[in-house]
């Protein structure tokens, strides 16, 4: 059944929200999501590397031999990693400290490498585009909502502007990692709840949407150690 | 140098900067693979073994081709091939001549090539211009510090599954919060190294 445009375009916001749906690239959600500002330089560097990643290995899709696809594009997403790292010391500094080695975590994000093995390689550049940008979009509002809930209880501020009441009674554990954990897991119940019973479940998708599916190389979940990632479980041996 | 000072490294490693609870690196592998103590136990040490040899590996190259050159742009791509061939190479090497190691870490070690600690760990230990030594107790510290953490977390996470949380919470939210609580409790380690060797 081929996809509409528009569908690929919005799934990736919260039908397969890559980070509360389909679990992957956990890391930087959680780390950098300490402040709202933080979080969208983040999503905005995400958002450029996936585009640009996708697109070129849509383009290579028939050169790219499948025995080197994965570090093709490794080499590919390390590229566009590269020059936004550049191009933020250059002239956002402050947010290139800020996000510091996370940045060039980028790299081994699961959501770039899975919609580059998911995606990219079975799809034309147009609809690779289209699927980028909802899935930026769709990582960088989970971050954005994040880091605002972080931000406002943590340190009682919300783009480094302080609010009134909250700035003398923060809860200063929200933005340390036990609060990045407990926010992250209350959202992703949320989600649950609204989501309930029209949702595909992270099972159904099967290997494809396992953080390690594109280095796995295995076709079945057979004997397959990270595929626990799921809701149920996988096939854990 | 002193003796005090990579002791220092190595335990900040383990406890006060544990890679998965404090700093958020490798979380996939942590959710993912900590199902099981068998399991857990077999990444970890997956884990321990390639963020040395990768940071033995990666160090020279940036040290001593890549800095005298002027190629410090170059580090993300360079690092992340280096490592990815370096995985794929400890592969064959083990089913060459360990195939008894090959079978305990075979299944694990593909997955370790998309793992961010071992990446943070080689660029952390260019960022902090440790030396040689120094980079190296810091990747085994931090090895070890996921082992401490994924070991724990698969018994908290047997506790959990005869556990019944509220509906929408059931899998991967309980989870998390299990491991803000996990994460919490490693606040009691900071100051612990300092004090002990200050």
């Amino acid at each position: 059944m081929k996809e509409s445009k528009l569908s690929i375009l919005t799934k990736g916001i919260i039908k397969e929200n890559p980070v509360l749906v389909l679990v992957l690239g956990t890391c930087p959600t959680l780390a950098v999501t300490t402040q709202a500002s933080n979080a969208i330089g983040m999503g905005i560097a995400f958002t450029f590397v996936l585009i640009c990643s996708n697109i070129v290995i849509s383009l290579l899709r028939n050169i790219i031999p499948d025995k080197v696809r994965i570090p093709c594009y490794i080499t590919i997403i390390a590229g566009f990693v590269t020059i936004i790292e550049l191009v933020m010391e250059a002239y956002a500094y402050s947010l290139y400290e800020a996000l510091g080695i996370y940045l060039s975590l980028i790299v081994v994000n699961c959501i770039i490498l899975g919609r580059a093995e998911m995606f990219a390689n079975k799809n034309k550049p147009f609809a690779s585009f289209l699927d980028a940008i909802g899935m930026g979009i769709g990582f960088t509002l989970t971050l954005f909502v994040m880091a605002s809930i972080r931000e406002i209880l943590g340190s009682g501020s919300w783009f480094g502007m302080e609010i009134p009441v909250l700035a003398e009674n923060n809860i200063s554990l929200m933005t340390m990692a036990p609060g990045g954990f407990f926010v992250f897991a209350c959202l992703m119940a949320l989600v649950n709840k609204i989501t309930k019973g029209r949702n595909k479940r992270i099972t159904e998708y099967g290997c494809e949407t396992c953080p390690s599916a594109a280095s796995c190389g295995k076709t079945g979940c057979e004997g397959c150690v990270a595929g626990a990632n799921t809701q149920e479980g996988g096939d854990v041996k | 140098m002193s003796f005090k000072a990579l002791i220092v490294i190595l335990l900040s490693g383990v406890l006060v900067n544990n890679y998965v609870l404090r700093q958020f690196l490798g979380i996939c592998p942590f959710l993912g693979v900590s199902k099981e103590l068998k399991n857990a136990t077999g990444m970890s040490i997956a884990v321990i073994f390639v963020m040395l040899l990768a940071t033995a590996v990666t160090w020279p190259i940036q040290t001593f081709l890549l800095t005298p050159n002027g190629l410090d742009y170059l580090q993300t791509v360079v690092f992340i091939l280096v490592i990815a061939a370096l995985v794929q190479l400890v592969e064959i090497v083990l089913k060459k001549y360990i195939p008894a190691l090959y079978r305990a870490l075979g299944v694990y070690l593909p997955l370790i090539t998309t793992n961010c600690a071992v990446l943070g760990v080689t660029i952390a230990n260019i960022d902090k211009s440790y030396t040689f030594v120094e980079a190296l107790f810091n990747a085994l510290g931090s090895g070890l510090g996921f082992f401490l953490a994924m070991v724990l977390f698969a018994g908290v996470r047997g506790q959990i599954e005869s556990s019944d949380p509220p509906e929408s919470f059931k899998g991967l939210p309980i989870t998390l919060v299990a491991a803000a609580i996990l994460s919490l409790s490693f606040f009691g380690f900071n100051g612990v190294v300092e004090n002990l060797f200050g």
